[in-house]
């Protein structure tokens, strides 16, 4: 973006009478709308305009980041959502709105990188600018008498030597020293700029290479990384099931701890969630013992496997009406709150004559209150399943599991079904060990222990070692750019009016540079055999502008 | 659970005793502001022509232009001038005696708080055994001590002490808020806030968030200078005299931008280092949770700022509201987003 900018019109003065403009042609509108895209202000508006249009992101849910919960809010709000929802609130780093203004950024980027690096280049390429005949116009201007009996030529190599010392890059003028210092802030600035660019190449690049799925494991239990064992998965563009590293692994245990000595908001707060998992990277590998934790993922193979959840897993064991197991295992349930109130469903289609299912809450420490159950404490000290019973019409398939459309494991549709209840009983309460004969026959459930479930979230961005490059060059660009200070020196030795030999000096920075004065003073000094300490004793006659 | 409830307590007793010492700190901030108004209508009055009193009485130049009797008929010859000089020198190492002593005072006792402040950071932290930055009530202790260091620091550079009132009294807010909304017991973190990046990733942010409530605070000094001296330019009396004794609005102008310069890098680092950590704990750099939107976008306006700067049309005055507009999003980024969203980063309560 031009620092020099000379395409901001706003300021310009309104002519009074009219003016014929000069008409463009096609080449020359090209032209106006490219030098408009590419100045800073334009740039500028961009940027403000980008801030602007990430917030939605913050303030509406995200299907990338969590679509259940935009499912609730459209139901939630019936006539804004759809609305809200076609113009991409809800996808709001995918919308095209967003993109058109990241991609005219980075068109307004590229178009403002290209030339000042080239400009940038030259002027590397180049010796420091020709001394000004009039160094008394630059905004830093000391003059001071030369030594006795000090020759120009001597001096000037004094100049010259003593800019050196200070990393200036030097050339000769008649009677002057010429020099420049400091190209390596606007070469950080271009890397800065350039770097951005790499950052969002590698984004664009991990769309197309990157998978990520999430899996959920209970204690006891295998994971291969295969698709179909995947309970949610996304890939790149790019990606086919062959690129899916072939490891597996089993969770032993998942140790949980949870704060009981402290009380208010912390009463219950996790302390420690540490998942031991027996891994092998290949079907045929010595499997290898390894612990998971947040902040500790499991790498094999490129991947990531990362301990992003947790809960319970009620084992169960289900008999139809006749007599036959046809349910046995565990469940996951899906934490509802702090206290790990959590909620599932079990879905027995194989179950005659009539299918069962069943939908409740486990509690993992479950207190009775007026109110009902409830749990006080998220670990299990004392779990209780609370369950609806459902059966579907004889020999229908009520649930729907043989239609064909995929179901959520979490929401069970009992439009079809109807609820079985003893007496007044409006639920069933289980504790572990414990069973419950339905009504009419239709069978018996057994709660019979409570197991752990690991959530994982398995990743694999082969672009991200270049985002993080990138970035890196990025802060290390911007920090050359912000810090070090581009400086042009000029000093020379010329007769005053009196016949007496003068030096001078003048100094010119880019942008705000409060050391300049300093340095001009420092350098004049060591020409003309003054050894002061930088900054200090102030010699005549001195003139500093700003 | 690994809590020593005897340093808790202790913690809570000195960030108590920090705030009393800061809120004495702040009566004298304000004090010395109020003399200096005081000063700069009495400089302006002792020192009869105006033309020699803005060379003389730092940054009073505004203050002498509207001091009555018109500044063009003086004409002050050049014996007038000296005595005036001699009058006006005096009259100024009188001021500064005065304004040197209620801001003395005040910087004393912001050493005095700041050490009780840090005593009680580190009281938490030994009574927990981690950084003391794990829950928002911590976030706001530990943040508004760097805060009141940076402000400090800069202090030995330049004196900055006309900007003690605007940096205590927000800190004195924070800390307000801290013990009483967003007060958590001492406790071991959640075990997503068990890594080192914890303490790189949110301490740079502080120091970042530091600096930039330091702009802020200049920034809007730097505005109401500036309206100040369009007031006198139009040849208008200005409100509020205790700025005659403040810097020009340009010399605040710069002032605001090297320290959004420091800032902004060690913005970028704690966006970075966000990353790094995202990836090591969620598997992923960048999945736009509020934290990291805001994040983004606090870098984003603070970068409009530093192009803003470069760009013709628009000068320092206009660029301030862009710092306005950054820390806005700074504590909304602090407050909204930890209680208003519900994200990954939500640690608060």
């Amino acid at each position: 973006m031009t620092a020099g900018d000379t395409l901001d019109t706003d300021t310009a003065v309104v002519p009074t009478a009219p003016v014929r403009q000069p008409t463009l042609g096609p080449m020359g509108w090209v032209r106006f709308i490219w030098r408009r895209l590419t100045s800073m202000s334009t740039a500028l508006l961009l940027l403000l305009l980008l801030a602007v249009a990430a917030v939605p992101g913050s303030v509406f849910p995200q299907r990338r980041v969590n679509a259940g919960k935009v499912d609730i809010f459209l139901s939630e709000h019936t006539t804004s959502g759809p609305l809200l929802d076609r113009l991409g609130f809800f996808d709001v780093y995918s919308s095209p709105w967003f993109a058109a203004i990241y991609l005219l950024l980075l068109v307004s980027l590229i178009g403002c990188v290209i030339p000042r690096a080239r400009q940038h280049w030259k002027a590397f390429r180049a010796r420091p600018p020709l001394t000004p005949r009039r160094l008394d116009r630059m905004p830093v201007y000391m003059l001071r008498p030369a030594p006795d009996g000090a020759d120009a030529q001597t001096l000037l190599t004094t100049a010259r030597a003593a800019l050196r010392h200070r990393r200036y890059r030097v050339a000769a003028d008649p009677g002057a020293v010429a020099a420049e210092r400091g190209y390596i802030g606007e070469f950080g600035n271009l890397g800065f700029h350039v770097a951005l660019l790499g950052i969002l190449a590698a984004v664009a690049i991990g769309a197309m290479f990157s998978w990520a799925g999430q899996v959920i494991v209970v204690e006891g239990q295998s994971f291969a990384d295969t698709l179909p064992l995947y309970d949610e998965f996304r890939a790149g563009t790019r990606v086919n099931n062959q690129d899916l590293p072939p490891f597996s692994f089993t969770l032993d245990k998942l140790s949980v701890l949870f704060d009981d000595q402290s009380t208010g908001s912390q009463f219950g707060a996790p302390r420690r969630f540490d998942a031991y998992v027996t891994v092998r990277s290949s079907p045929g590998a010595t499997p290898v013992k390894r612990l998971v934790r947040p902040n500790q993922p499991l790498e094999v193979d490129g991947a990531g496997a990362f301990l992003v959840g947790n809960g319970y897993a009620p084992v169960i064991t289900v008999k139809d009406g006749l007599g036959n197991v046809v349910f046995t295992g565990p469940v996951a349930f899906r934490p509802e709150d702090g206290r790990y109130t959590s909620l599932g469903v079990i879905k027995v289609p194989d179950a005659a004559p009539r299918q069962l299912a069943f939908s409740g809450y486990l509690l993992p420490t479950a207190v009775m209150t007026n109110q009902g159950p409830v749990s006080v404490f998220p670990d299990d000290r004392t779990p209780r399943l609370v369950l609806r019973a459902y059966a579907g019409k004889p020999g229908q398939d009520g649930l729907g599991m043989n239609s064909g459309v995929p179901q959520s494991v979490y929401f069970l549709d009992t439009s079809k079904l109807t609820q079985l209840r003893k007496g007044q009983d409006p639920f069933i309460l289980l504790a572990p060990g414990g069973s419950y004969t339905l009504p009419d026959g239709l069978g018996t459930i057994t709660f019979d222990s409570v197991k752990r479930f690991a959530a994982f979230d398995i990743h694999n961005d082969p672009s991200k070692g270049w985002a993080l490059a990138s970035a890196l060059t990025a802060l290390g660009g911007l920090m050359l750019s912000l810090f070090v200070r581009r400086r042009r020196v000029w000093i020379r030795v010329r007769t005053d009016g009196s016949g007496r030999t003068v030096v001078e000096a003048a100094g010119l920075a880019r942008g705000e540079d409060a050391g300049l004065a300093g340095e001009v003073e420092h350098l004049l000094g060591q020409v003309v055999g003054e050894h002061v300490a930088n900054g200090a004793a102030s010699a005549e006659p001195v003139s500093v502008k700003e | 659970m690994g809590v020593d409830q005897t340093w808790a307590h202790l913690s809570n007793l000195l960030i108590y005793s920090a705030m009393a010492v800061y809120a004495i700190a702040l009566v004298a901030f304000v004090v010395d502001l109020s003399r200096r108004g005081r000063l700069g209508r009495d400089g302006a009055e002792a020192s009869a022509p105006p033309a020699s009193v803005p060379a003389l009485v730092g940054g009073g130049s505004s203050g002498s232009d509207e001091s009555g009797s018109a500044p063009s008929g003086s004409d002050s010859t050049a014996g007038s001038i000296g005595d005036d000089e001699a009058a006006a020198a005096a009259h100024r190492y009188e001021a500064a005696a005065h304004r040197y002593r209620a801001a003395g005072i005040g910087m004393a006792l912001t050493w005095l708080a700041f050490a009780l402040h840090v005593c009680g950071i580190v009281a938490r932290g030994l009574s927990v055994h981690r950084p003391p930055w794990g829950n928002m009530y911590e976030f706001a202790v530990a943040g508004s001590a760097v805060v009141i260091a940076v402000f400090l620091g800069v202090g030995f550079k330049r004196d900055v002490r006309f900007l003690g009132a605007f940096v205590v009294g927000p800190v004195l807010l924070t800390l307000g808020a801290a013990v009483t909304v967003w007060y958590t017991e001492a406790a071991q973190l959640v075990p997503a806030l068990h890594s080192y990046w914890l303490l790189i990733h949110v301490s740079v942010a502080f120091i970042a968030s530091a600096l930039f409530t330091f702009s802020f605070s200049t920034a809007v000094l730097q505005v109401v200078q500036g309206q100040r001296e369009a007031a006198v330019a139009a040849g208008g009396e200005p409100r509020g005299r205790f700025m005659d004794l403040l810097p020009t609005s340009a010399d605040l102008e710069r002032l605001t931008y090297r320290v959004i310069v420091m800032a902004f890098p060690l913005w970028t680092f704690t966006l970075v280092a966000g990353a790094i950590w995202a990836e090591h704990a969620w598997g992923r750099y960048w999945g736009w949770d509020p934290k990291e939107v805001w994040t983004f976008v606090i870098w984003v306006v603070y970068a409009a700022y530093l192009h803003a700067r470069v760009t013709r049309g628009w000068d320092g005055r206009r660029a301030a509201f862009l710092v306005f507009a950054g820390f806005a999003c700074l504590l909304f980024n602090f407050i909204g987003v930890n209680l208003l969203f519900s994200g990954l980063h939500t640690y608060a309560s």
